[in-house]
């Protein structure tokens, strides 16, 4: 069969996506500007464009593309004399590079790559950035993918992440923020910014349902890929392996938590063979890792250990709610949230019966964060319609139907408020 | 989109040179790393296995080995990518170390996308 020029662009696509986070990283290393490092390598890739649809693909792509893009930082840096000395630093290299057997290329990248990647990852998520240019920035220079990519995957014009990836750059530049991985007090605020961005990108493919657009549940296998990656190359933190297992545990049930007709199904009610038994694994995995570290479970692993009793419950009614629910009382503890209590009450409901969670729920009432929370009077409705008090349970009901702003879910709470206003009023006999 | 690679070889062919296992453990190390592999196995010999088969509405269950098969599947590995080039990339990569560590070798790779929920779009 014959290869065409668009072959050669989808397989230079295919290349592209392997190797560019690897390139970039290390060309970063090299110029010390992150920026510079991801022109340095487009412009790589520019050439290859150009070259391999005539050339045939090189026997080592990456190394091809790697060795001209360190031509293109050196044409750089002639042009900017003041450079003399890197430009002298990255000659050597270079050289070193060229005498060494292309097969060995990976060998020598290795040395490193991993803590140049490391470094990448914790310079795309710094803090001197806004969320969304960290999530532009990350999904750019990590997942290898285009400005279209993510714009697509965004709702957004391509335009509008252009911008915030030129920016981002120019403020990392600005700023002066060195290449490198954050140590002693600073570690720990920097990686929960890394692995908030991507649980970020998690949850914006997560929350999006069924629609010819399936460029969003993509958006889960990135950030999926991301948190993998972290977790080679930062295996002692027990966090980011929380944060892995939530995500491949969460991940697999994207094929049960979407109807037919594109209408969300609750965890309770899905199907559970529909559930993903080798990213469970995966997620299980991932959690075991994280509680072998030893410490005090973090809020992604409690989310995950939270995750894992659904997993392993073959049918609903066997989930273990009492570990649930001592599980939100510790998420409570590590990241107190009238969100986590709501979830608690009905944990403790599920556990001890709808009466203990009408009591935890109670102790919620003031919260001034729920007061416009549907979910509140929903879940109180529930209780009190359990416990047989229809007439509170229909109010509540109401309540959270002029509370929600999704048609669907507001059908169903009316409808369960006239199911209440059903109910005979109890009375002699 | 989700792709398991079938490696198939004849099975007479000897135990595969450790320079090659090694290599092959390095390139599924950086898979690891690169986040896309997610499963991955290799498969005792056939000379272990069992067929259970339906042919003319009979049931017949026969042991291993089997002659008549010139190339078996040895192992597979099941990766989450974006495409399937990326596949086939891969697949290069993985079958240039056998050309490079195992002279004579023959053998495929064979790649199968799995059909995911994207596959079965509801229908308009």
């Amino acid at each position: 069969m014959a290869v065409t020029a668009t072959d050669t662009h989808r397989a230079i696509d295919a290349v592209w996506r392997i190797e560019s986070a690897r390139i970039i990283a290390g060309l970063a290393r090299i110029v010390r500007d992150v920026g510079l490092a991801e022109e340095l390598a487009q412009d790589a890739l520019v050439a290859a464009l150009r070259q391999w649809p005539e050339s045939g693909i090189p026997d080592n792509p990456g190394a091809w593309l790697m060795a001209t893009a360190k031509h293109r930082a050196i044409d750089v840096f002639r042009r900017n004399k003041r450079l003399e000395r890197k430009h002298e630093e990255l000659g050597r290299e270079l050289q070193a590079q060229q005498e060494m057997a292309v097969p060995d290329f990976n060998a020598a990248l290795d040395d490193g790559i991993g803590d140049d990647l490391l470094r990448l990852v914790f310079v795309s998520c710094h803090p001197v950035l806004s969320t969304e240019a960290r999530v532009a920035l990350t999904l750019r220079l990590l997942g290898g993918l285009s400005t279209q990519e993510i714009a697509r995957a965004f709702l957004v014009p391509e335009s509008t992440v252009a911008q915030r990836i030129v920016r981002a750059k120019r403020t990392l530049s600005e700023a002066r923020v060195p290449f490198e991985v954050p140590r002693g007090p600073d570690l720990a605020p920097r990686l929960s910014s890394v692995l908030e961005v991507i649980y970020l990108i998690f949850n914006e493919g997560y929350s999006a349902t069924a629609g010819e657009d399936w460029m969003r549940p993509a958006l889960c296998e990135d950030a999926l890929r991301l948190g993998r990656i972290l977790a080679e190359l930062a295996p002692d933190e027990p966090e980011v392996h929380g944060l892995v297992a939530l995500m491949e545990i969460q991940a697999s049930r994207s094929g049960a938590r979407v109807g037919p007709s594109g209408e969300p199904i609750l965890l309770l009610e899905q199907n559970r063979a529909r559930w993903d038994q080798l990213l469970i694994h995966r997620g299980l995995g991932a959690l075991q890792r994280a509680e072998e570290l030893g410490g005090a479970l973090g809020p992604y692993a409690l989310q995950a250990a939270i995750a894992a009793c659904h997993a392993r419950a073959r049918i609903a009614s066997e989930t273990d709610w009492r570990r649930i629910a001592s599980l939100y009382d510790a998420l409570a503890q590590v990241m107190p949230s009238p969100i986590v209590e709501l979830n608690r009450a009905v944990a403790l409901a599920m556990a001890f019966g709808p009466a203990a969670g009408l009591e935890h729920l109670d102790t919620l009432a003031s919260e001034p964060s729920l007061q416009a929370y549907h979910l509140l009077p929903s879940v109180r409705g529930d209780f009190l319609s359990k416990l047989g008090r229809f007439a509170e349970a229909q109010a509540e009901f109401e309540r959270a139907a002029a509370l929600t702003r999704n048609a669907r879910e507001r059908e169903l709470l009316l409808d369960r408020a006239r199911a209440c206003a059903a109910v005979p009023p109890p009375g002699p006999q | 989109m989700r792709f398991m690679m079938l490696v198939k070889s004849g099975e007479n062919q000897g135990l595969p040179p450790k320079e090659l296992m090694d290599a092959i453990a390095k390139l599924a190390e950086e898979a690891n790393k690169a986040g896309t592999m997610i499963a991955s196995g290799g498969l005792a010999p056939t000379s272990m296995s069992t067929r259970v088969r339906v042919s003319r509405g009979q049931l017949t269950t026969v042991d291993g080995p089997f002659t008549e098969a010139k190339e078996v599947v040895g192992g597979y590995a099941v990766f989450e990518l974006k495409s399937k080039e990326e596949a086939i990339e891969g697949a290069l990569r993985f079958m240039e170390l056998h050309k490079k560590h195992w002279s004579g070798w023959e053998g495929e790779t064979e790649i199968r996308q799995i059909f995911g929920p994207e596959d079965f779009p509801p229908k308009a």
